[in-house]
């Protein structure tokens, strides 16, 4: 209910810079500010046990397939499902035994649940109502939580005559008036069209910078996570697989899932300087030189096709191949390609027209080593 | 004119049939349509007998008598009242049964819908058990307190209440387990307690529910007879109320009967029509 974030973390900017995931066990500053837990979460034959810190200004993303448990967890930082094990600290504070009705969270649910009997100005002013303000106060409050996220106008609307885009900064503003030490978004752009998205992004993007406390949110866009969240944290099968700087995990992914979701071809081997053999195929000549278990990586568009084999490429990273499949992707045609290795490329319309691809033609794949990325496992 | 309506009704099996068939969509059988015509005549034959037989000239003079007046009265304020008790008690008591899980649930919610097929009577009878003189809390009542609920008014609302009430909960509890339970956790991270949640989010969310169930309580409560007559007796002004007074009339005046029952058809269908009109809305 403090007007100002405590002194501990007053004198820094409103948007933290990145912080390196082993700040983990305390605030990045040791002082014990900010987010620090580690969700267990066992039902029947799912567990769900993530590990959590986030300084205050921080805002995590946590990214995962559906069933992840990346909901689960958003669900036990608010307390609407009990933890089985781990502890739950916000600002030195333990949580893990409060009801949610205790906790300084607020929760922005991924279809806004607004209470459709209220007007946008009274579902705002709920929050403030049950933290003991007046009616009066809770209205005023509630007035300018709406006049900054731009709903002035529609402050007098029940739920239902709200765009999409607009209930989703009700739902923002509902949350914020709690004036939350922890805000928690599930899926906060999933249920708008693609169009609204764009721009509800963006503003988005913007409350959050404000925001002086820790803010986690949960989606399966990387677009979204990329966007919004200062750190990704990768949820696969109840697990961090990978967590670091957007920037980080977007140019090094660690598993097919996050590969897939950022566009990149993605091997695993063991590498001998500039030669990494794969372990399921041939090798790959890298520009990275290292030694022991790598990651290889490199863009669809990376890869260039030819239909006979190709007589004195630079590229000594050649493969005989299968088309296997044919879908436009943007501007672009996307081939799945089968055979020695299994890798996408991404070439031109025309590019496919003059090569004549269709699925089941042979053909020959080569990326030149400079636009591989290796990094250790 | 009604008789023409009785006649449409039942309908010549010949003609019927085909006309049905010739409205588009595939033909009802004869086994199942002729059956299904006399089930209707059954329901709608009695209710247009009253309306033939009704002593129209004379019914100015019937519902204006001092004692129809009396029993209307006491009628349509003991159902109110049971209809209240019910909400009072019998909301809380379906948020529970939706709500909260404890162990044998099931078997409260089959004893909360146990007055629903209990034959009155019997409901009557244990009532006078539990809250008569000699019963196993009517004594304690009468011995500490001096209050006597058996053959009052009080005693009318309870015995409606008892039967009308399970009408209330199991449609309150129905529009709860409707209702998106997500509605109360995004109340509970705003800072509602459980009951906060409940008063200013739930209740408002099921209204239409409620008044559904409450408008079939009061209804319910409205034509009791046998709880009624078994638990509070039959005390014109105190304890008769409508369909007890039918019952009596029917015995020495029995055009007055035709006539009070002719009201509370007119008020039945009048709850019919608010149902609709509520389950409309709702929908």
């Amino acid at each position: 209910m403090t007007e100002t974030p405590d002194t501990a973390h007053g004198t820094r900017n409103a948007r933290a810079p990145h912080r390196t995931p082993d700040a983990r066990g305390h605030g990045p500053d040791g002082s014990g500010t900010g987010l620090d837990a580690r969700l267990v979460v066992e039902r029947g034959a799912f567990r769900l046990d993530v590990a959590l810190t986030a300084a205050p200004g921080e805002v995590v993303a946590l990214l995962g397939p559906n069933g992840a448990g990346k909901t689960t967890a958003l669900r036990a930082l608010a307390g609407l499902t009990p933890l089985s094990g781990g502890h739950l600290r916000l600002d030195g504070t333990a949580l893990e035994r409060m009801p949610p009705e205790s906790r300084p969270v607020g929760v922005v649910f991924q279809d806004y649940l607004l209470f459709p009997h209220l007007t946008a100005l009274d579902n705002v002013a709920f929050g403030p109502r049950c933290h003991g303000a007046t009616k009066a106060s809770a209205r005023e409050q509630a007035a300018d939580w709406l006049g900054r996220l731009g709903l002035a106008d529609h402050a007098g609307a029940k739920p239902r005559r709200l765009s999409g885009g607009q209930a989703q900064r009700v739902a923002l503003a509902r949350a914020l008036a709690t004036r939350p030490r922890l805000l928690l978004l599930d899926e906060p752009l999933a249920a708008l069209d693609a169009r609204t998205r764009l721009e509800v992004r963006s503003q988005l993007r913007r409350h959050l910078a404000d925001f002086e406390a820790v803010a986690v949110l949960v989606t399966h866009d990387p677009l979204d996570a990329m966007v919004l969240a200062d750190r990704l944290v990768v949820v696969e099968d109840g697990r961090i697989v990978q967590e670091g700087a957007p920037s980080d995990v977007a140019r090094r992914p660690r598993t097919d899932y996050i590969a897939q979701l950022v566009g990149l071809n993605l091997y695993r081997g063991e590498a001998d300087g500039h030669t990494v053999r794969l372990d399921d195929g041939p090798s790959l000549t890298t520009a990275e030189a290292l030694s022991g278990p790598v990651f290889v990586a490199f863009p669809p568009s990376a890869v260039t096709l030819h239909r006979d084999r190709p007589a004195g490429t630079s590229a000594r990273n050649l493969w005989h191949c299968e088309i296997a499949g044919l879908e436009t992707h943007g501007d672009q045609i996307r081939a799945d390609l089968s055979g020695e290795l299994r890798l996408a490329a991404d070439l031109t319309t025309v590019a496919a027209a003059e090569l004549d691809l269709r699925p089941g033609a042979e053909v020959w794949a080569t990326v030149k080593a400079t636009q591989t990325h290796a990094y250790p496992v | 004119m009604t008789e023409l309506d009785v006649g449409a009704a039942t309908g010549p099996p010949k003609g019927g049939p085909r006309r049905v068939r010739t409205r588009g969509g595939p033909g009802v059988p004869l086994p199942l349509l002729l059956p299904a015509l006399i089930g209707l005549a059954f329901l709608i034959v009695p209710l247009v007998a009253l309306l033939v037989r009704a002593p129209w000239r004379s019914m100015p003079e019937l519902l204006t008598s001092a004692e129809v007046w009396q029993a209307l009265r006491l009628s349509l304020v003991c159902a109110t009242a049971a209809t209240a008790v019910s909400l009072v008690i019998g909301v809380p008591l379906a948020w529970l049964l939706a709500r909260v899980e404890f162990p044998g649930r099931g078997l409260v919610r089959a004893l909360v819908t146990l007055p629903l097929v209990l034959p009155p009577v019997v409901g009557g009878v244990a009532l006078l058990m539990a809250l008569g003189r000699n019963g196993i809390i009517g004594k304690s009542l009468d011995d500490w307190f001096g209050i006597t609920l058996p053959f009052t008014t009080t005693g009318v609302v309870i015995a409606e209440a008892f039967v009308a009430m399970p009408f209330l909960v199991i449609s309150v509890e129905g529009t709860l387990r409707a209702a998106d339970p997500r509605f109360e956790e995004a109340a509970a991270t705003l800072g509602a307690s459980r009951f906060t949640a409940f008063r200013r989010v739930t209740l408002p969310l099921i209204a239409p529910g409620i008044a559904a169930g409450a408008v079939l309580a009061w209804a319910r409560a409205l034509g009791e007879f046998g709880a009624t007559i078994t638990f509070a007796g039959n005390f014109p002004g105190r304890t008769q109320t409508m369909p007890l007074a039918v019952y009596l009339a029917l015995q020495s005046d029995p055009e007055a009967a035709i006539a009070l029952s002719l009201v509370l058809l007119a008020v039945s269908i009048a709850v019919l029509a608010g149902l609709r009109d509520r389950w409309m809305t709702a929908g």
